[in-house]
């Protein structure tokens, strides 16, 4: 099998015919890597809107157990709440917006973790985490990241492979947000529900408590948050209109160089 | 059209087909065990179900996290309450004596209990936490009799499905389903950390659902409706909470 063309397998014995105008597109991204990625990204605003909202609620965050205005919080955003029982500083209350917000941010949660179970699922099954993401033997080396982050920070041009599949920095950043970051959400989210504590105790005792497990979800969107703004800067850079369009359509122009 | 988009929108068709009907029959699968919380319509219906229907399916009967003596909170928080009325502070004059609670609804011996009854059966404690959905929490022991002892006092009827709770602060109402009515830490509680329970924290009597979020603690109850059926009670959705916009089941 071809090393690097095209991306996810794709069919490359199929040279696009005369109908297509301009220079010829292949194959880039396959329908289950769009079809996911979209789903993940409506399920993403949502949770990301709506986890802000409820947020507004309570913006103090606590290590342990317990936690509440009588105790002493680690981090205080000094945001006006959504309830007159938190001290803000702030002369007013904003209006309770929970209930809606924690409706969605549930449902998204399932459209998330759906998802995510089908992507990985058939990603490992098809070797597209294998083909596209995990790095070659050389390239596991903090040496080689140093390397690609350092092109990457001089802006200067992909050569043809990565413009073709991703790049060092790419891989190991969408794999630690595949295999860490949204397992994390997962795991602190769960942590968070009574219910779900009720039947597993461990999965909140084992990261130190209710309110350990809401400090890290909140952390853990920061970082989240911190790639969304570098992935999309990044496509940005390499080209907004043409890198949609591979992601909408799964068609690309390969490298000409 | 080649042969193999043909082959690919057949297998689509199917897809879809088998996709619906799996769908229609999980429905009606998770109607007769009970599954489908009586917020499931609306925009987040979907979401709502999946949730009650994965923790009814996975920790029907399990136990809230019980925490030891050392872990409750010296400082716990009273959420503020609405004024409690003319009512409330007469009643809370006389020392709670007259304070009492009505069992109706689908019971063979609808039942109004004193306080004094009450506190006279079988109490059980526990040490768990309570948490708002807000995000905050306190840890307490909690002392009452539980709800299952006082529903086979008044004999509930099997079909019953649902225990309705008030308060004595106007439309401020809840419920909950069997698998929580009948669980062994769900208490109607009127101690709290080894004292009366204080009246900023519920009392003289609140109920306690140690799975579920604070919201569903109803503070100051006064009557239990027994029923098999939410429809009648406001607009159908199980609380006070829920026909305002918050979900039925609180337990995540």
């Amino acid at each position: 099998m071809n090393a690097t063309l095209p991306i996810d397998g794709a069919d490359a014995a199929h040279p696009l015919t005369s109908a297509v105008p301009a220079a010829a597109e292949q194959k880039r991204h396959s329908a289950t890597v769009r079809i996911t990625h979209w789903l993940t990204v409506i399920a993403f605003v949502g949770l990301l809107v709506t986890g802000g909202e409820i947020v507004l609620s309570h913006p103090r965050f606590y290590w342990g157990e317990i936690g509440n205005v009588n105790t002493h919080p680690w981090l205080n955003l000094h945001l006006p709440s959504s309830r007159d029982t938190v001290p803000t500083g702030y002369g007013y209350v904003l209006p309770d917006q929970n209930g809606w917000s924690r409706y969605l941010h549930f449902q998204a949660a399932w459209l998330a973790v759906a998802t995510g179970l089908y992507y990985v699922l058939w990603g490992v099954f098809t070797g597209h985490f294998r083909r596209n993401l995990v790095p070659a033997r050389p390239d596991r080396s903090f040496k080689a990241i140093a390397h690609s982050t350092m092109r990457r920070l001089r802006f200067e041009r992909p050569n043809r492979e990565e413009a073709w599949s991703y790049n060092l920095l790419q891989r190991w950043s969408y794999l630690l947000v595949v295999f860490v970051l949204f397992p994390l959400m997962i795991w602190t989210g769960l942590a968070m529900s009574f219910g779900f504590d009720s039947a597993f105790p461990s999965v909140v005792r084992l990261l130190g408590g209710h309110q350990t497990a809401r400090s890290l979800h909140f952390l853990v969107t920061i970082v989240l948050v911190l790639f969304l703004f570098v992935h999309v800067v990044m496509v940005i850079l390499a080209g907004f209109r043409a890198r949609m369009r591979a992601m909408i359509t799964g068609r690309a122009v390969p490298p000409t160089e | 059209m080649s042969k193999i988009s043909r082959r690919k929108l057949i297998t689509t068709g199917v897809a879809v087909v088998a996709g619906a009907s799996g769908l229609a029959v999980a429905a009606r699968v998770a109607k007769a065990n009970g599954l489908i919380p009586p917020d499931s319509g609306g925009l987040y219906g979907a979401g709502e179900t999946l949730t009650y229907a994965a923790q009814r399916l996975l920790a029907r009967h399990a136990m809230a996290r019980e925490f030891s003596r050392g872990e409750i909170s010296q400082n716990p928080f009273a959420n503020e309450v609405a004024p409690l009325g003319e009512e409330f502070n007469r009643l809370q004059a006389a020392g709670f004596a007259d304070w009492h609670l009505t069992v109706d609804g689908m019971a063979a011996h609808p039942t109004t209990f004193s306080l004094a009854e009450i506190k006279s059966y079988p109490t059980s404690s526990h040490i768990t936490m309570i948490g708002c959905e807000e995000g905050w929490t306190y840890i307490a022991e909690w002392t009452g009799v539980q709800l299952s002892y006082i529903l086979d006092r008044v004999g509930a009827l099997p079909q019953v499905r649902y225990v309705v709770y008030r308060s004595i602060q106007p439309d401020w109402w809840e419920s909950i389903d069997m698998s929580d009515a009948v669980h062994p830490q769900t208490l109607v509680a009127t101690g709290m950390n080894g004292a009366d329970l204080p009246v900023p924290f519920g009392g003289p009597m609140r109920l306690r659902v140690p799975r579920q979020l604070g919201y569903k603690s109803v503070k100051y109850i006064t009557h239990l409706t027994l029923t098999d059926n939410l429809k009648s009670f406001g607009k159908g959705k199980g609380g006070a909470a829920s026909d305002g916009g918050y979900a039925w089941y609180a337990g995540i």
